[in-house]
């Protein structure tokens, strides 16, 4: 039964890291650009939270809502701002790196001067006595990331398989080139795949505050990068393989916290990453794309 | 030619004859005021203890000269900025020995700084206190050098005993950050003094700098429920974790040390039942009724705008104590005053303190419990 709980507990915070890592994981699979500013949107999404929430008093849902639709014009906007020219000009995928890096370490700053870097403490967002599932406990907020997050990631799925815009998605990623001539406007392509994935990491940050309710502007670090293991162990540009990724990164985690070896667990997460990626070098859902000189 | 080399040979000498005279004086300043040094981290990273501890010191000093004085005369506070560096630190001592020929020393304020400006005084036998620095080692550099705060692993026997006394405590588990000397200190010594207590230890976990999820650690001790949880942490961390602990439903009571002091700055109000009916243990209390400390907090508000907090207390503290033994010694000689401040009985805004051999201070830890999201002072309790 603790086993058990162990796992679940795992799963929770797992599910967080896949809701990131699939940020990660659709701007890689459509622009081959590894946004290293995705773990500070996080970050704006749990700030923009506070601010709705506890400076003005506004009830929850309308935080969220407030807070996806930040998180997304913030991603946009981000786009926009330090990465299309940069795209369109077909610049080393290096310089697109360093100007995410670049990114990064701009919005810790903005956040850490506009609100010091002094923890703020979050409200309890998911009170309730903890849900039993046939004998097993499960705490509240547990239940609620896992259902969120499972949940979301299904209409993603949805999204991108049934939707046209998901189909202009999956052309865009296949092959840029061809996609625009086919008439799709592969800039709003880019764009949407930003805020999509923006949004979902507002919701993230909104679970993650659930569970760990200390917010201050370097949160995003730990987390993105976890998030970002989790997305290449999954397969980069592989939606399921982030999920998987983030499941497997968080139980992974809680089953080595609980075996004793706190000190170890990042060793352990990104032991696993490099034996993962030491066999299936594209990760475990990825398709090995070979270049055809 | 001769002549000129001559003169100047002898003048030299002269000069030579003299230095070892200029060095000589012994402390004491001037005729009519008695000089105190003190060190503190002015500036830097830990500048706000820094700062607190020098006000706490000054206000120690203003209130005695404005009831006359020690032993007729008034005291002079001499004080620098040692920027948090042990270098600075030391240099900054000699200046006050050689140059403000101070009788006593209030400082330093962090424990490596401390250490190494202990090391010197111990030198020259000066009568050193530390308000704040809580390394074992610092005392024990020399006869001389003293300690106003209680130390870490004296706060984790405190809380042990209390569990087993006061709260009538069997079982006890532990969560501790195991990347900081200070929580592991504590830890372990909670839990050694525990099997004096008669509380077995069923679970001891640890979790590393910059985790915030302690599920894991916490789902482990919840499986073996015990009485007490002891969170020798600091006060960040105790907010991510007695939430945690409310969520996985553990019903322990929560047990800290000076670490939680302002814990509930950092937790929501909706969150605050997590830590509802936690006791921890600090150098002071704010809301105790005794009213030295009800007047301190009000003449340091009105002096500096700003609450005082346990690291100005102590300030306050150290420099009476050292006022009180030069008092008692009936003079400002060094070995005079050590012997004084060896033997002292001294009752301050901390408690009644007495020191044991390792001149680290015997007195009462003050209580605190949390009840209805705010501190509330229960009782001084000794080990």
């Amino acid at each position: 039964m603790d086993f058990l709980s162990q796992i679940v507990n795992g799963l929770g915070i797992g599910s967080i890291y896949a809701l990131v890592a699939l940020g990660y994981s659709m701007v890689y699979g459509i622009v081959q650009l590894i946004n290293f500013a995705h773990g500070d949107i996080i970050m704006v999404g749990a700030y923009v939270t506070y601010l709705i929430l506890v400076v003005g008093g506004a009830p929850l849902w309308a935080a969220v809502v407030a807070s996806i639709l930040f998180c997304a014009l913030a991603g946009v906007l981000i786009e926009r701002l330090a990465y299309r020219r940069l795209l369109s000009q077909n610049a080393p995928r290096i310089s697109l790196l360093i100007t995410a890096i670049g990114v990064s370490i701009f919005l810790e700053n903005l956040f850490q001067l506009l609100f010091t870097s002094s923890a703020k403490s979050m409200p309890n967002l998911f009170p309730g006595p903890p849900v039993s599932l046939g004998g097993l406990q499960v705490g509240r907020v547990t239940a609620i990331t896992l259902v969120t997050s499972i949940t979301l990631m299904l209409l993603l799925q949805l999204l991108v398989s049934r939707s046209k815009i998901g189909k202009a998605m999956r052309a865009t990623s296949e092959d840029t080139g061809a996609a625009k001539l086919m008439g799709i406007s592969t800039e709003m392509v880019v764009a949407f795949t930003f805020a999509v994935g923006s949004g979902l990491a507002a919701v993230g940050a909104v679970l993650y505050c659930g569970a760990y309710p200390l917010i201050n502007p370097y949160m995003g670090n730990l987390l993105g990068l976890k998030a970002f293991v989790a997305a290449v162990l999954g397969g980069i540009g592989s939606i399921p393989g982030a999920m998987f990724g983030g499941f497997l990164i968080g139980v992974a985690e809680s089953l080595t916290k609980a075996a004793g070896g706190s000190q170890i667990t990042d060793a352990v997460v990104f032991g696993i990453l490099i034996l993962v990626l030491l066999c299936r070098p594209s990760g475990l859902f990825g398709s090995n794309v070979r270049e055809k000189v | 030619m001769k002549n000129k080399q001559r003169m100047l040979a002898a003048a030299l000498a002269m000069v030579m004859a003299a230095m070892p005279l200029a060095g000589c004086s012994k402390g004491g300043g001037g005729a009519d005021t008695i000089k105190i040094g003190g060190l503190a981290p002015l500036t830097g990273n830990v500048s706000v203890y820094g700062i607190a501890t020098n006000n706490g010191a000054q206000l120690a000093v203003e209130a005695a000269n404005a009831k006359g004085g020690v032993l007729g005369k008034k005291i002079q506070y001499v004080y620098y900025d040692e920027k948090g560096d042990a270098t600075e630190a030391v240099n900054a001592y000699n200046k006050l020995v050689q140059n403000d020929e101070v009788v006593g020393l209030v400082g330093d304020v962090t424990s490596v700084p401390c250490i190494a400006v202990a090391q010197e005084s111990a030198k020259d036998g000066l009568p050193m206190i530390t308000a704040t620095g809580t390394a074992s080692s610092i005392t024990t550099a020399g006869e001389n050098v003293f300690r106003a705060c209680f130390t870490d692993p004296y706060q984790g026997q405190v809380m042990s005993e209390y569990s087993a006394k006061k709260l009538g405590a069997k079982t006890a588990a532990i969560l501790y950050n195991m990347a900081d000397d200070y929580s592991s200190g504590v830890a372990e010594a909670f839990e050694k003094e525990s099997k004096a207590a008669g509380i077995t230890v069923v679970e001891k976990q640890a979790y590393q700098n910059n985790d915030v999820d302690f599920k894991s650690q916490l789902q482990t001790i919840k499986g073996k429920n015990p009485d007490i949880l002891f969170l020798p942490v600091y006060y960040q961390d105790v907010a991510l974790i007695s939430v945690q602990a409310k969520q996985l439903g553990i019903k322990a009571t929560l047990m800290g040390v000076d670490g939680w002091d302002g814990v509930l700055e950092k937790i929501d109000k909706s969150n605050v039942s997590a830590v509802d009916g936690a006791y921890f243990c600090s150098q002071y209390s704010a809301e105790s009724e005794d009213p030295a400390v009800q007047q301190f907090i009000k003449d340091y508000k009105a002096k500096y705008k700003a609450e005082p907090n346990m690291f100005a207390v102590l300030g306050y503290d150290a420099m009476n104590i050292m006022l009180e033994s030069i008092k008692n010694a009936g003079s400002t000689d060094s070995e005079k005053v050590v012997d004084a401040m060896k033997g002292i009985k001294f009752k301050g805004l901390t408690g009644d303190i007495t020191f044991d051999k390792d001149r680290n201070p015997v007195k009462s830890a003050a209580i605190t419990t949390i009840h209805d999201g705010s501190y509330k002072f229960v009782e001084y309790f000794k080990k």
